[in-house]
């Protein structure tokens, strides 16, 4: 067994065991850090596919900001552990009946499941031969699928006004800094010299 | 084992050693470590004093709004990546796609310098 099976079956068995983890933990904050590790791991499943750009995606976007939003979300929410914990069995009956129903709808899938023809050859071949991962994604991305790409970019703009909209409270009732305001200050208009003549006041 | 996984192969070693001073670190402090903990030593307390309350209280909702408007720009960030890798082969086309994009994104960046979504207070 090569450095690369070792190195794929460590990674899968990591990230599906955290992915375990991140469902069985406790405490919703060690369940973001588990999740933080099934992403690693997953991201060096795709560098072992040979999805380099994917693989630092994983590690740039999820790992970076989207565990963090999680974090904030968590912590956000302030969640009463205890009491949780004391529901679990009140929703117990809920959960495994969803959880059955996904399980047979994915028994009917993987048993209806049929590879194409020449599936193996296609995933062989994700990048054309001399060129790297990166440069590829890079070659479809901007000019074959632009109309995507646009797209994205609208969903991300709709995405940006949608957090603003909903978490931005104005408050009125405090003082706010208005530096414009200070810059152009003038001594003349704020500062007055009186002349105050011995033993009288002003 | 081909080329582009052989070019990983010093990050796997990094890996494999970081996880081995981890763990070793970990465990030198279990094994060697003088322990006598009692009631006084564990228990919580802050200055001196007894904690007032739970450490785990509410965030902010602007940290949120922080958060989300990072992770925005982290993508946008992330689509340029592969745009300047491929930049000589993406022709007019791509690079006048790319701009629309950042034109796009940077209608909702002066929406939100306006809003104020910026400033803390």
């Amino acid at each position: 067994m090569g450095i690369t099976a070792v190195a794929f079956y460590l990674f899968a068995l990591v990230s599906v065991v955290s992915g375990l983890m991140v469902v069985i933990s406790r405490n919703p904050v060690h369940s973001v850090l588990w999740l933080v590790l099934a992403f690693f791991s997953s991201a060096g499943l795709f560098v072992l596919l040979g999805a380099e750009f994917v693989a630092m995606l994983l590690v740039i976007v999820y790992m970076g900001a989207v565990a963090v939003l999680f974090l904030f979300v968590v912590m956000m929410l302030d969640v009463d552990f205890a009491e949780l914990r004391g529901q679990l069995a009140q929703y117990l009956p809920l959960g495994l009946l969803i959880g059955v129903i996904l399980l047979m709808e994915l028994g009917l899938v993987f048993s209806q499941w049929s590879f194409a023809p020449g599936h193996v050859a296609a995933r062989a071949a994700v990048t054309p031969e001399g060129v790297t991962n990166t440069a590829a994604l890079g070659q479809l991305i901007y000019t074959r699928y632009i109309y995507l790409f646009q797209a994205s970019g609208l969903i991300l703009l709709v995405a940006m006004i949608g957090a603003i909209v909903l978490t931005m409270r104005h408050r009125t009732n405090i003082k706010r800094q208005d530096i414009l305001e200070q810059i152009y200050r003038d001594p003349a208009a704020s500062m007055d010299l009186k002349d105050v003549k011995p033993g009288q006041g002003l | 084992m081909d080329g582009l996984l052989r070019a990983y192969l010093p990050v796997l070693v990094f890996l494999g050693l970081a996880i081995i001073i981890g763990a070793v670190l970990l465990l030198a402090a279990v094994v060697v470590a003088v322990r006598h903990p009692d009631a006084e030593k564990i228990s919580a307390y802050e200055c001196g004093f007894n904690a007032f309350d739970d450490a785990r209280m509410k965030f902010d909702v602007r940290f949120y709004l922080v958060s989300i408007l990072f992770i925005i720009f982290d993508l946008e960030v992330a689509f340029l990546f592969p745009w300047a890798v491929a930049f000589k082969d993406v022709g007019p086309l791509g690079f006048w796609s790319m701009l629309v994009f950042l034109a796009v994104l940077t209608v909702g960046f002066s929406y939100e310098w306006k809003k104020g979504a910026l400033e803390w207070e």
